[in-house]
Formats: structure tokens, C-alpha cells, sequence
């Protein structure tokens, strides 16, 4: 095996951990007295701690969004296709923060963490929490690495969603927020597909009301299930079309319902499978509650424009033709709030046949948008 | 700079809100922001165009003018503009009364039909002229409502809007004797600074 990375990758990364003993208030009324966040770095960060650039992760995403773990490491992290020297988020100027949030399943605390007051899991105790929650660990996690500001945060999905956020609840501590493929809400039908997830988790006999692992089972086939459904809702029609058609595995029918007949079930089941055997129900639960809670305009009377008057950063939004999940609608939400505000707003709707999942493709408008907005951040 | 936005820049006063319709590869808005202080948004559809923007620090916004521009409020800018896009927009009377509506002052340039080589090319040859300015054949040509000088003016007018300065000049945006003395004849492009209707005449330092 190979011990060469390639010229554009951060190399060989290692997660640190970070400690934190005050309290930390959350929305729901609890609070958290002790947590752990993973993060990984990549760059310098030079001697005005100017460059720093956080990396907020999606539903099912973590710390390792760039580089190897090992030179035997099959794949990169998640997003490496815009992370690395040259890239849009070029390493070399700045300095990458990148953690998994606080709730996860990746080494941050979460629902599946050893709950220091009990010495169990924390399991369905775990509090619920929002994307604000979030902005105030990952601020935490800032004060920790000395950065007053970063120069800009950057995420995709549920990530915009933080990167929005930080932009409303601490406008001095942002200049540049890149917002990708998001919403400033989720829909009726977003929250539906996020139920639906979250019912077959909940009614998997595995679950036991969350508290699984003190059987030393998990809850498999809700979690496959849930993966499967939010999968369909990250591919457009014609992406899946393109990839499997109505393609069977073998070229006769089985006239049963048992049998994996069409390769998009079979490419659904071994997805869910891969899933389930990585990711904690709970962390999942935890996500999908973010998602639907996330409106930053409540506290305004739904009014988002009035909600990113303080705001001072400048934004870059973009979304994709195909994304359905959050479709460039929900983005030009954002920005018409935004030209409403006054502010600083470039918008890019970007031709890509991959629905949701096109902001982890590096299609070549998208990684040239990026980059000249990347690179046109002073640090 | 392309010579018909120098002319326009100087009929932007310093410190307007500007909203630039097919702004391009953004070169006007970094031009005011640079010298006049002006902040807006350009609304572009060509992905090249719009990467210079970003790259330039532009407000640029991917959007269709041919949908309208019902995300911006009425009368949120002191200035629209609009350069050598009219004659390529699907409803150019209806982005003429939006632009009427979101800015108090609308800047528009746009070639002239009217112009003698025009009128010489199809009175002897019979054929849509083709130009090295207007070098479409009538079948591939992004440019689908030519209008003339005249023509524009009367549509201002039954949309009472009032014209506040009007500039005809020749494909190298040079204003001469020719485009005073006759310019629905001699000018090949248009400059138009018109108003809303019902709004008083904002001075405009030129």
C-alpha cells in the first residue's frame, strides 16, 4: 500500500479532544456539566488568528472532513473535494477547524457517551439539541484555539443551517458565511420525511426506549430504515435514473417479496446496512430534532429579514438545480431575506444532476464559485 | 471599461443604492464601489460572468430577469440599470414597469434598429442586417425585441415615465454632432436615464 497522499490532500490528519467543564446552558432547559469535542485541524493558523474557517458537518457527519487517517485509508474525509491545498478552502491560507457537534456518535459527546453521573450511557437521557446549542459548543471550541473571529464558516445542509446561525447569534465573530444547499427552515414535507425516519427508529423492538446499549443490542432495522427513506431524499430522479434505471440483478422476475429484484433496492439495503452499523439511533434521533426545531425567524414572528438586521457578515449562498431536499428556492429564501437586510450576498444556483448530495461533488462550477469567493477572503 | 459604462458611472451619484440588470462580469458595480461608494446587487445568468463577480467581491445574484423582480421591494434602490439587455428579455415592457418599480431612477441602454446602417442594410439587401456589432443571423440571435429610439421613447411615455437624459451614441460609445442632430438615425446605442412615474425628479450630480 501506498504511503503517498495526493499533492492536493491535507495528508495524514489526527483528531484532537477537547475538555470542557463549565456548564453549558442548552435551549431545552438542561444543561450539559461536562463534554468532549473531537475536532481535526488542517493549515496554520498564522499569528493574528485571522484565517480560521470552522467546518460545520451535516446529519450524518463528523471531525474527519479531510485528509487520512491512515496511509492504508481507503477514503479521504467527507470533504475532501474542497479541503486541501489548491482546493476551495485552500490550506494554505487558511487555518480548518472541523468537529463533530456535540450529540454525535464520533468520538464528541453524545447519547452514547458514558454519562459521568450515572457510569451508564446516556442513551434516551441525552438532552435534545438545537442548531444554537451547537453555535455555542462550537464558540467555546473557538475561545479554546484562540480565534475571536473566524474569517469565514462554512457548511452544507444542516451545516448552513449552523453557519447561519453563527452569523445571527454572534454577527462580530463571523465575516464571511458560506451557506450550502440549505434552508432557512425546514418544510412540512421535510419534517414529514424526518418522522418517518424517526418512527422506525422509535418502533424498532431493539430500541428500548433508547436505552439499547444497556441491553447490548441496537436497533438495526430502524436505523437502516431511517438511512434508507433520508437517502432517497439526498438523489434526485435523474441521478437515480442515470445509476440504476429500472436495472435488475438478475434478468428474470421473482413474482415474490422477498427477493432483491431492482439494483436501486439493492443499493438502498446495503446503504441503510452500512449505516446502521456506524451511526447510534440516538445521534440520529438528536439530528433530525435540530433539523425540524431550526427557524431562526420565530424569534421575529417569521420575519427573516428583521432576524439578520444585526447581522455583519457576508454571505455566499449557494444551492443546486436538482436538490429537492432543500431546492434552490429554499436558498433564494435566505438571499431575498437577506437583499431585504442589506447585506453582503452572493447566490449561485448551480447546474448539477446529483439533488442534495451535489455539494460533496466537485462539479466544476461549483469548485470555481468556491474557490473565488475562498479566495477573495482577506485574512 | 467598456465606454457606455463610463457614461453611466457618472450619471450614478455617489452613495446610491444600485441594482444592475444583467451586471455581467460585474465590472460597473466594482467600479462604483471603488470610486462612489455605491453598494447594490448585479443580477447575472451567465455562470462565467458570474464566477468574475465573486471573484471581484460583487453582490452578484443568479436570477432570470425574464422572472421578474418580485424579491425586491418597491423602490429599494436609487438606481436600476440596465445595459444592452432590453432587447434580450423576454417582456421588455414588463421589466421596463419593474425596474419603475424597485428603483427611482432607471438607467437603459440598448442598440438602436433605427440606425441608418439598419434601415440601409434591409432597405437594399431585404435581409435582417448582421453587423461586426450585431453579429446574430434572425434565427440564433439572443437579441428578440429590437426596438428604435422612437419606439422606446413611446413606450416611456404610455408608461409615464419621464426621460431625464438621453444619449445617442455609435458603437464605440462616442457622443458627437451626429447623435445630437439626429439620433434615431445617426446613434447606434441608446443611454437612457428615465424616472418613475410620480416621483420628483431626483438631481443627479453628472
Amino acid at each position: 500500500m501506498s504511503t503517498v497522499f495526493p499533492e492536493d490532500s491535507v495528508g495524514l490528519v489526527t483528531p484532537q479532544l477537547a475538555q470542557f467543564d463549565q456548564p453549558l446552558a442548552l435551549a431545552c432547559g438542561r444543561s450539559l456539566a461536562t463534554y468532549e469535542l473531537i475536532y481535526e485541524t488542517y493549515g496554520t493558523l498564522n499569528s493574528a488568528a485571522s484565517n480560521a474557517v470552522l467546518i460545520c458537518h451535516a446529519l450524518s457527519g463528523h471531525h474527519h472532513a479531510a485528509g487520512y487517517h491512515s496511509p492504508t485509508d481507503r477514503k479521504p474525509g467527507w470533504w475532501d473535494s474542497c479541503i486541501g491545498p489548491g482546493k476551495p478552502i485552500d490550506t494554505n491560507r487558511f487555518f480548518v477547524v472541523s468537529l463533530n457537534n456535540l450529540g454525535g456518535c464520533n468520538g464528541s459527546t453524545g447519547p452514547s457517551s458514558i454519562n459521568p453521573a450515572t457510569g451508564k450511557p446516556y442513551g434516551a437521557d441525552f438532552p435534545v439539541l438545537t442548531v444554537e446549542d451547537w453555535v455555542h459548543s462550537q464558540a467555546r471550541l473557538a475561545d479554546r484555539l484562540g480565534i475571536q473571529q473566524w474569517a469565514a464558516v462554512v457548511g452544507g445542509s444542516l451545516g448552513g443551517m449552523q453557519a447561519l446561525q453563527w452569523t445571527i447569534t454572534y454577527p462580530d465573530r463571523v465575516r464571511h458565511c458560506l451557506d450550502i444547499a440549505s434552508a432557512p427552515k425546514l418544510s412540512a414535507q421535510n419534517i414529514a420525511f424526518n418522522e418517518v425516519a424517526r418512527q422506525a427508529i422509535l418502533t424498532d423492538p431493539e430500541f428500548h426506549g433508547g436505552s439499547f446499549q444497556d441491553q447490548g443490542v441496537i436497533p438495526k432495522r430502524g436505523l437502516m430504515l431511517a438511512r434508507m427513506v433520508g437517502h432517497i431524499t439526498y438523489l434526485s430522479d435523474d441521478s437515480m435514473g442515470e445509476k440504476f434505471g429500472r436495472e435488475l440483478k438478475s434478468d428474470k422476475l421473482n413474482y415474490d417479496f422477498h427477493s432483491v429484484e431492482f439494483q436501486v433496492e439493492s443499493y438502498l439495503r446495503y446503504q441503510g446496512e452500512e449505516f446502521s452499523g456506524r451511526f447510534d439511533a440516538n445521534t440520529y434521533l438528536l439530528m433530525t430534532k435540530a433539523l425540524d426545531y431550526f427557524d431562526p425567524a420565530a424569534a421575529h414572528g417569521g420575519d427573516l429579514a428583521a432576524t439578520l438586521a444585526n447581522v455583519t457578515a457576508d454571505y455566499c449562498v449557494m444551492s443546486f438545480t436538482t436538490d429537492w431536499r432543500f431546492s434552490p428556492a429554499r436558498s433564494r429564501e435566505i438571499v431575498d431575506a437577506l437583499i431585504a437586510a442589506r447585506k453582503n450576498v452572493c447566490y449561485l444556483d448551480i447546474d448539477s444532476p446529483y439533488g442534495h448530495d451535489a455539494f460533496l461533488i466537485p462539479t466544476p462550477r461549483y469548485i470555481t464559485g468556491f474557490s473565488n469567493y475562498m479566495n477573495r477572503i482577506v485574512c | 471599461m467598456r465606454a457606455d459604462l463610463e457614461i453611466i458611472q457618472d450619471w450614478i451619484p455617489a452613495g446610491s443604492r444600485v441594482l444592475d440588470l444583467g451586471c455581467g462580469t460585474g465590472e460597473l458595480l466594482a467600479s462604483l464601489r471603488d470610486h462612489k461608494q455605491v453598494s447594490g446587487y448585479g443580477l447575472e445568468i451567465d455562470p462565467d460572468n458570474i464566477a468574475q463577480c465573486v471573484a471581484k467581491g460583487v453582490n452578484v445574484i443568479e436570477q432570470d430577469l425574464d422572472q421578474g423582480l418580485g424579491n425586491f421591494a418597491s423602490n429599494s434602490f436609487d438606481v436600476v440599470v440596465m445595459t444592452q439587455a432590453l432587447q434580450a428579455v423576454e417582456y421588455p415592457d414588463r421589466i421596463l414597469d419593474e425596474m419603475l418599480r424597485v428603483g427611482r431612477q432607471c438607467i437603459i441602454t440598448f442598440p438602436n434598429f433605427g440606425h441608418w446602417r439598419c434601415r440601409w442594410y434591409l432597405a437594399t439587401k431585404g435581409r435582417m442586417p448582421v453587423s461586426d456589432f450585431m453579429p446574430y443571423t434572425w434565427y440564433n440571435t439572443p437579441n428578440i425585441h429590437f426596438c428604435t429610439f422612437e419606439d422606446f421613447e413611446a413606450l416611456c411615455s404610455e408608461r409615464r415615465a419621464q426621460v431625464l437624459d438621453r444619449l445617442a451614441v455609435d458603437h464605440l460609445h462616442r457622443h458627437g454632432w451626429a447623435g445630437k442632430l439626429w439620433p434615431n438615425l445617426l446613434g447606434e446605442i441608446g443611454i437612457y436615464r428615465v424616472s418613475s412615474p410620480g416621483l420628483a425628479e431626483h438631481k443627479v450630480a453628472v
